[in-house]
């Protein structure tokens, strides 16, 4: 692998970083299995470029898009505690409702990012004039700056008072009701946050790849999980520390496999293969665990 | 104080599997008051806490707790009133959360909770006092994980989570049912104490009939959904454990075949 795939399989992985840090918390904390984030990552990037096409500073335009997909991510939990949708099915529906709604918005399929400013230029500019290879590592640096500070955050979060109400809600919401927590506003919080995260991350993909596309979203909650899942893999007894760093780390290594499996073109892999790919790799790390432990 | 009025509570109404749990069941507790409360399977005493502890909502009738008309009130908050140990070992406590957590998700029952770290020292110092005065050892295990503990440690721990934020009735539901007759009858005393002290009202329910006389002021039996038996003072005092099997007896017409089960 060259040093550009490395660095491109690299910002990917710490972008996507972001939405497993969303999955972790919604499918791991709350127990909530949300689709949402396939209709919230593009929202992210529509709305994100929307904005800075109409002048708004980047960083601005990147935290409005994170708003929005709380919003959305609202939306799901709304259908789910105030009117009973089964939680799975609320959010196809908001994700749905968000195809249309990102068509809405872009004003057709894809909006390109050409010549405009993004939250990537200055510390592109910065490293301009640095040896090589340190420019080519911008995104990277700034990506990685970025997971690991959100990372951080929602481990101090997670082990505040109202973390730990939100993941008792999610593990035995009879118990939390008892001790006195509302478990909607739990699941409210909680989809809100991973929605914005997994919109700011769309916001952030859009910049990186000059726009965004109404079919980018597409297995977004796939490649959460499988980063999830697989970080869970990393550690044998999981705290919350742990888990969120297995999240990020997860990400990277899918998408380095990727990379390698589509440069190497072992077994003649090519991109649109990708989804299949994956599907069998989250398989697989869905069920090993299981038949390892049965055999110990 | 406790006071119910007229609660009706049926399961699947208008369905082949309706079931009425509580029939139309009133009843005044006096503040402070410990009523232990027995009856035979499917009596509806697990019915009849939950009804007071706000998880399922009567169709009819009214619930009080001190001088507040709780009946709209979810059961969230209510928790500002109600402490409870549930009949499930398991449903009391969060498995996957560390005892040290489950403590600090108890001490904050029923009051608002902030975004300030729910650990630090003095409360790990003073979770390590209050597990010490269970007896079983527990107070070096504060990082272990609820899930890790036997089913009669978990219930421990929940009786102990009952007690570190305040309230005004105590919900039991046979919370010694899983312990050993040695840990049963420490956390009974254990029991027994805190109630004495902050003057909780209480129900505890129990199928031992020993249990159910010699703790606490009154006891009353339900079947069927309704309380067929309510006895306190000198009258329960004079009671003994077979006269209330015979009472079952009576109840179920055909003899209790293990005497011993219940006499436990
Ligand atoms: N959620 C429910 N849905 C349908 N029926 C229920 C439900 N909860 C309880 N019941 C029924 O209501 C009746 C009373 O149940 P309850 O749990 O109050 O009994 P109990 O007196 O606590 O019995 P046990 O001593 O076995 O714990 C039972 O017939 C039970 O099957
Ligand atoms: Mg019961």
């Amino acid at each position: 692998m060259n040093i550009v795939a490395f660095s491109g399989a690299l910002e990917l992985g710490f972008l996507y970083g972001l939405v497993a840090l969303g999955v972790y918390l919604s499918f791991r904390v709350l127990d909530f299995p949300d689709l949402t984030v396939d209709g919230s990552f593009p929202l992210g990037a529509a709305v994100g470029a929307a904005l800075i096409i109409k002048g708004i500073p980047p960083l601005i335009a990147t935290g409005l898009a994170a708003g929005a997909g709380a919003i959305a991510g609202l939306c799901t939990a709304t259908l789910n505690v105030k009117f009973k949708i089964l939680n799975l099915l609320a959010s196809i529906l908001t994700m749905i409702a968000l195809y249309s709604i990102n068509l809405r918005i872009m004003g057709r399929p894809n909006l390109p990012l050409l010549n405009q400013p993004t939250v990537f230029q200055p510390i592109n500019n910065f490293m301009q004039s640095w040896p090589e290879p340190i420019p080519t590592f911008g995104n990277t640096i700034l990506l990685a700056t970025i997971a690991l500070i959100t990372k951080l955050i929602l481990d101090w979060f997670l082990q505040s008072e109202i973390g730990l109400a939100m993941r008792a809600t999610g593990a035995n919401p009879a118990m939390a009701r008892s001790q006195g927590i509302s478990t909607s506003a739990m699941v409210m919080l909680g989809m809100a946050i991973a929605n914005g995260l997994a919109a700011f991350a769309g916001a952030l993909f859009a910049q990186l790849n000059g726009g965004a596309d109404v079919g980018m979203g597409i297995g977004t909650i796939i490649f959460g999980l499988a980063a999830v899942i697989g970080g869970e893999t990393l550690f044998s007894r999981l705290s919350i520390v742990q888990a969120t760093i297995g999240a990020i780390v997860g990400s990277i290594l899918y998408r380095i496999v990727i990379a390698i499996a589509l440069q190497a073109d072992v077994l003649g892999i090519q991109s649109q293969d990708l989804n299949l790919v994956t599907a069998v790799l989250v398989t697989i790390a869905l069920v090993l665990p299981n038949k390892l432990r049965i055999k110990h | 104080m406790i006071s119910l009025n007229g609660i009706q509570i049926t399961f699947n109404p208008r369905t082949a599997l309706e079931k009425t749990a509580l029939n139309n069941v009133s009843l005044t507790i006096p503040e402070g008051q410990f009523v232990t409360v027995i009856g035979s399977n499917g009596a509806g005493k697990s019915t009849l806490l939950n009804v007071l502890s706000g998880e399922i909502r009567s169709d009819f009738g009214t619930v009080k707790i001190g001088d507040l008309d709780v009946t709209p009130w979810n059961t969230a908050r209510r928790a500002k009133l109600v402490a409870r140990v549930f009949q499930n070992p398991l449903m009391g406590s969060c498995a996957d959360l560390t005892i040290e957590e489950n403590l600090a998700l108890a001490a904050k029952r029923g009051m608002p909770r902030m975004m300030k770290s729910a650990l630090n020292k003095s409360f790990r110092s003073y979770c390590q006092t209050q597990l010490a005065s269970l007896g079983l050892g527990l107070e070096t295990r504060l990082g272990d994980r609820m899930g890790l503990l036997s089913g009669g440690q978990r219930q421990a721990v929940s009786l102990l989570m009952c007690t570190l934020a305040s309230n005004q009735i105590l919900l039991l539901d046979e919370h010694t049912a899983a312990l050993d007759p040695k840990t049963a009858e420490y956390v009974m005393k254990l029991t027994d104490r805190m109630v004495r002290d902050r003057k909780l009202t209480t129900l505890m329910v129990t199928h031992s009939m020993k249990q159910a006389l010699v703790w606490g002021d009154r006891t009353i039996m339900l079947h069927e959904g309704q309380i067929i038996f309510d006895l306190s003072g000198e009258a329960r005092s004079k009671l003994t454990v077979s006269d209330l099997l015979q009472q079952f007896e009576q109840l179920q017409g055909n003899q209790v075949s293990d005497d011993a089960l219940l006499l436990g």
